[in-house]
């Protein structure tokens, strides 16, 4: 009997060495551990031994039984180790093959613009309005202090949808919502308006007949020039960068007073002087200034006790400047090859 | 407006630099947008005197000329025909930059032997100096320029493009910007003295002056100089003329643009002997009335223009322009000088009737003085004296019927705090409104003065309006920078902004591309949407269009969105998926049209860019409809399609979406004839959507589910059913069980094993119960009677 175990054992042991796939060690368990192996059998018949050879023989056989196991662990730690790199090495994969396209849309970088505007200015707590693109001539030019033959027409070439004396245009600016704003509402006001104004004009590469302004207006008691001179430098910095130095200076709008102008260094040059900013340094981006005391008051706001501001800010300068882009025409031509760069 | 740094110069000391004067000048609101040296090239060139002119010994059309410098003689070689003794010219020494007369490029003067001599520089033709185009001959100078003197200094000038805004109509003058410079930088102003003899009769028996709408016409001066010669002006007259782009035409009228240019008040030189009935009257002119104008072009006038009239005729346009009739000409021997001011709005009027502006009318419509007119009037006549001979009436007409007070204003210093978060004294504010020419007087409260604006200011009627001229004396640089500290208001909800990013962000992540189009197009784009058809809306036009493209406010945004798929379509070789979230405008009337924010998708192409993982199928009605299952799906929506008709798109291959029984937008195949039209390659699908209803459904609160759990029992099934039923019919059957929780078609199957005109569904329905485990029988059940119900009422059969 123990010679069988022997016999057992080293065959056993010789079959484990040969065997290399997964499966055929499941075959070996089977054969040499299962149910119906040798030694299970050895095991089994130890009833019918005498005692003194039981001992032996049964000693005996669980030894065998527990050395053919811990080869087999470590037997199977080592094929299956063997297996999985010859599996790793065939699932290799051509890496530099391109991957699976994902649709990706984008929104246009006039969006994109506005609502980083827009979001700026909200943190600073103003809310946002719009209005609509025609206006009458009233909310465009009357409130604002440009009555008829006034010279700042001038200033806006306007597209009228009948006459000048019907009074219905194409808003030249996004300031006519001041004066519906201020006509709803008493202060404190602090809104922004986003939106679309036209131009009578001829286009080329800075100049369009249609474009995005942002306005701006703050009407409380004790808003000063300083306040709209610390509320654009912020959003000049925080839209442009840190960086930029912001330029505030005397100009003439007929709905402000005192009025101003905004200008940044000019992100091409940084203020050297270049093609782009006519070799002055400096890019206007901002009219601003002081809400006219006859306009508030044609709004029923007394200018003794109110006071506020207004800015209207171009966005196409914008997305200009920052991607250095020459030609205005390109925002609303829609080329795909040039809007999928945003 | 072009101002000549040297002309400025004759009112004001200019003693900072010059960049620092610009930077100033802007800061103050006197933008200076550019400054264009004149002989900035010029260095190493000096005024020499030819002081002989000697034959080249081995050149017969070459000459030495001998050149005095100033306490040094040149020789050089000269091929000009125009040279002589005695002349004053222009000598470029070694290694001056001239413009080569030949090519045209600047080069540097480098040594040279003509013909055996050396030449120790140049004599230079006005080309080779960068001044004109003329190279016949050397440029001949004045006498007056002194022998040695750096060219730069005689000629040299700075322009500086001063950008006037229309409230500084007083700053379209030389002394206007001088007096700002003056004021900015502290020095006093030079004002020319105005003294000459009046040798004839008194004005009043030549002429006599009649203001018929004095409304119009505030004031009217005019002087009369008799015995004038008429010639070209001198040099230096032209030179100032031409520094601001003006051409020169003879003595007189160059005095006069000379003198509008000095004090910005326009003027105008009537020929006196073409006057007929030796009276002005100042007049509307009467319907229909014509004149030729000095640029020959004949002009109908109307009630509401305003002319100066002799006693025959209008002689002029008051304001605008001159009459041909009693222009200036050669023959001139009689001036009748005018100097007067009229009503901005009339002239504006004015010029936009006849379509005609001029120097004079674009200082006339922005609001001159009243108060100015005497001083020009005066100081042309004295240049014309001066320049054309002649001898001038005693007296100055002045008829004066608008003269009115102009009224000070108060501020406090506490004003200019208030508006400005400036804090000046009392003191500061008097003193840069002196210097300004603001007349301040004290008040009865010490922080307060009065202030009386001078004449030239018209534009400064109230308070704010001195704050800023406070504030930009003292530098709007010096403006503290502070935050808004008043409370914040509340604030509304913004529904249609938050709703229109959040459809964007929602198309975005499906692949479509944001384009944003014009408002305006036009209407043949317009048209082409429904190529049979009448428009149903006619859309509201622009009565000045810039182009026919952009002339009609859009009823629509298909137009511009299948254009711009159009376009791109023969660069883009992919899919392109296009979106934009715009306004449409619908006419009402005489009112202002109703704004509609409207939604407009396109889809074309093969679904998936070219790629090797394959999947070249094209985009398809169902992935359109699929982009609107989803959007309303995130939305929290549910829609039912219809078959629509609309006439862009393909019968029969169109969908109405309908919420809650509201039409809220269309989807479908576009029409092959409007996809011709655009002129559009592959197949396209066109998705439509009222973002207002849109907004307002979505708007309706919603609930959540409450997750179930009991498990639910998956059954598919397959039905054969006509051709000709819709899978709505058969779904909504399939819903109406209150144990189905979801129903989804996995399949649609035409052919072999199904008989001819029948399709089969393959349907897997999902039942669940809130409150139980369902069982086998239940299900079973619910299942029979469901079969039932399809069979009864749409034919349907289950599949063998």
């Amino acid at each position: 009997m123990l010679e069988q175990l022997q016999e057992l054992h080293v065959q056993a042991l010789d079959e484990l060495s040969r065997i290399s796939e997964p499966d055929e060690l499941e075959l070996w368990r089977v054969r040499y551990l299962g149910r119906k192996s040798g030694v299970t059998q050895v095991l089994r018949s130890l009833a019918t031994l005498p005692l003194e050879e039981r001992r032996k023989v049964g000693a005996r056989a669980n030894e065998v039984k527990s050395a053919l196991e811990s080869r087999l662990i470590e037997k199977k730690r080592i094929v299956e180790e063997v297996h999985l790199i010859s599996a790793l090495e065939q699932k290799r994969l051509d890496v530099t093959l391109p991957g699976r396209p994902v649709s990706t849309g984008r929104s246009h970088p006039i969006t994109q613009t506005l609502g980083e505007i827009c979001d700026i200015f909200k943190s600073m707590g103003f809310q946002v309005f719009e209005g609509p693109d025609v206006e009458w001539d009233y909310y465009n030019f009357e409130a604002l202090n440009i009555p008829r033959y006034h010279p700042a027409r001038d200033m806006f070439a306007t597209l009228w949808i009948d006459s000048e004396m019907e009074g219905r245009l194409l808003r030249t600016h996004t300031s006519p919502m001041q004066i519906r704003i201020m006509e709803k509402t008493r202060p404190p006001i602090r809104v922004i308006i986003p939106g679309r104004v036209y131009r009578y004009e001829a286009t080329d590469a800075t100049h369009e007949s249609m474009f995005y302004q942002v306005e701006g207006l703050a009407v409380d008691e004790n808003i000063t020039l300083a306040d709209l001179k610390g509320t654009l430098f912020e959003f000049c910095r925080r839209l442009l960068g840190q960086e930029r130095r912001v330029r505030f200076r005397c100009d003439y709008f007929p709905f402000v007073e005192p009025g101003v102008e905004v200008a940044i260094d000019c992100l091409a040059c940084n203020g050297g002087g270049c093609r782009l900013c006519g070799y002055t340094g400096w890019i206007e981006i901002l009219g601003a200034g002081m809400v006219h005391p006859d306009v508030l008051r044609k709004l029923d706001i007394d200018p003794e006790v109110h006071s506020g501001f207004a800015f209207g800010l171009g966005v196409e300068r914008i997305p200009m400047l920052r991607y250095g882009i020459e030609d205005i025409r390109l925002f609303y031509s829609n080329d795909l090859r040039f809007l999928k760069q945003f | 407006m072009k101002v000549s740094l040297k002309w400025l110069k004759d009112y004001v000391d200019i003693k900072v630099p010059l960049k620092e004067l610009a930077e100033r000048l802007t800061m103050a609101g006197l933008e200076v947008k550019g400054m264009e040296a004149l002989g900035g090239n010029w260095e190493n060139i000096v005024v020499g005197e030819v002081i002989a002119v000697n034959p080249h010994p081995n050149a017969d059309r070459l000459r030495l000329a001998s050149v005095d410098l100033g306490g040094q003689q040149v020789t050089v070689v000269c091929g000009a025909p125009n040279i002589s003794v005695g002349q004053k010219v222009p000598f470029a020494h070694l290694g001056s930059r001239l413009v080569d007369g030949h090519t045209g490029e600047v080069v540097t003067l480098q040594p040279v032997r003509i013909r055996g001599i050396v030449s120790e520089g140049m004599v230079c033709s006005e080309k080779e100096l960068g001044i004109s185009d003329s190279h016949e001959g050397i440029m001949v100078l004045p006498h007056e320029a002194g022998t040695g003197m750096a060219l730069n200094e005689y000629l040299g000038d700075v322009i500086l493009d001063v950008d006037i805004t229309p409230n500084r109509v007083d700053c379209l003058s030389v002394m206007g910007v001088s007096r700002e410079i003056a004021a900015l930088t502290g020095q006093l102003l030079n004002l020319p003295e105005i003294c000459y003899e009046e040798t004839e009769a008194s004005i009043d028996s030549f002429v006599s002056v009649d203001i018929a709408d004095p409304d119009l016409c505030p004031r009217y001066c005019a002087s009369l100089v008799k015995g004038v010669s008429m010639a070209p002006s001198p040099d230096w007259l032209q030179q100032r003329l031409s520094s601001y782009g003006m051409r020169p035409i003879n003595n007189v009228v160059d005095v006069t643009n000379y003198v509008m240019l000095e004090y910005g008040q326009p003027l105008h030189a009537f020929d006196y002997n073409k006057l007929k009935g030796r009276q002005i009257i100042v007049r509307r002119a009467r319907d229909a009335e014509t004149i030729t104008t000095l640029d020959g072009v004949e002009r109908t006038l109307n009630q509401d223009i305003l002319v100066i009239a002799d006693k025959k005729r209008a002689v002029a346009i008051a304001g605008i322009m001159g009459g041909l009739d009693t222009e200036v000409t050669e023959e001139t021997d009689a001036i009748l000088l005018e100097s007067a001011n009229f009503n901005q709005a009339a002239i504006r009027r004015g010029c936009g009737y006849l379509q005609l502006r001029s120097e004079a009318s674009i200082r006339f419509d922005k609001g001159l003085s009243s108060n100015l007119p005497l001083l020009p009037v005066e100081r042309a006549t004295q240049l014309m004296l001066e320049l054309a001979g002649g001898r001038a009436a005693e007296g100055i007409i002045d008829v004066y019927p608008g003269k009115g007070e102009s009224k000070p204003i108060l501020l406090s210093a506490e004003e200019v705090r208030r508006l400005s978060g400036l804090e000046v004294s009392v003191e500061q504010m008097i003193g840069v409104l002196k210097l300004l020419g603001f007349e301040c007087q004290d008040t009865s409260s010490p922080s307060q003065i009065s202030v009386l604006a001078p004449y030239w200011r018209g534009d400064v009627k109230c308070g704010a309006e001195l704050v800023e001229e406070v504030v930009r004396m003292i530098g709007y640089d010096k403006i503290p920078i502070t935050r808004l500290s008043s409370p914040l208001p509340s604030q509304e909800p913004t529904l249609m902004l938050d709703f229109r990013q959040k459809l964007r962000d929602i198309l975005t992540s499906y692949g479509f591309q944001e384009v944003l189009t014009y408002s305006l197009t036009s209407l043949e784009k317009l048209q082409k949407l429904s190529p049979e058809l009448e428009l149903e809306i006619r859309p509201l036009n622009v009565a000045n269009p810039m182009t026919i493209e952009q002339e009609y406010l859009r009823t629509s945004l298909r137009a511009s969105l299948l254009s711009t798929l159009s376009q791109n379509q023969k660069m883009e070789e992919a899919g392109i998926r296009l979106f934009e979230i715009g306004k449409i405008f619908l006419p009402r009337g005489k009112e202002l049209p109703r704004e509609k924010e409207m939604l407009c998708a396109v889809l074309s192409g093969s679904r998936a860019e070219l790629s090797w993982h394959g999947d070249k199928e094209p985009l398809d009605f169902f992935d359109a409809k699929g982009v609107v299952e989803k959007l309303l799906n995130q939305l929290g929506l549910k829609a039912v399609f219809e078959d629509s008709d609309d006439g862009s798109l393909f019968p029969g291959r169109e969908a109405s979406v309908i919420i809650e029984d509201d039409k809220v937008g269309v989807l479908g195949d576009l029409h092959p004839k409007v996809a011709q039209a655009f002129d559009l390659g592959a197949a396209v699908c066109l998705i439509e959507i009222d973002v207002e209803k849109l907004l307002d459904k979505a708007a309706e609160i919603r609930r959540y589910q409450p997750i179930c759990r009991f498990p639910s029992v998956t059954r598919d099934i397959a039905l054969v059913v006509n051709e000709g039923i819709a899978y709505q019919k058969i779904k909504e059957i399939v819903q109406s069980f209150p144990l189905v929780r979801e129903v989804t078609l996995f399949d649609l199957y035409t052919g072999e094993q199904i008989p001819e005109g029948k399709k089969s569904f393959a349907v897997r329905v999902v039942y669940q119960s809130p409150d139980c485990t369902l069982t086998d029988e239940e299900v079973n059940q619910t299942q029979e009677e469901m079969l039932d119900r399809l069979r009864r009422e749409l034919g349907a059969t289950l599949r063998g």
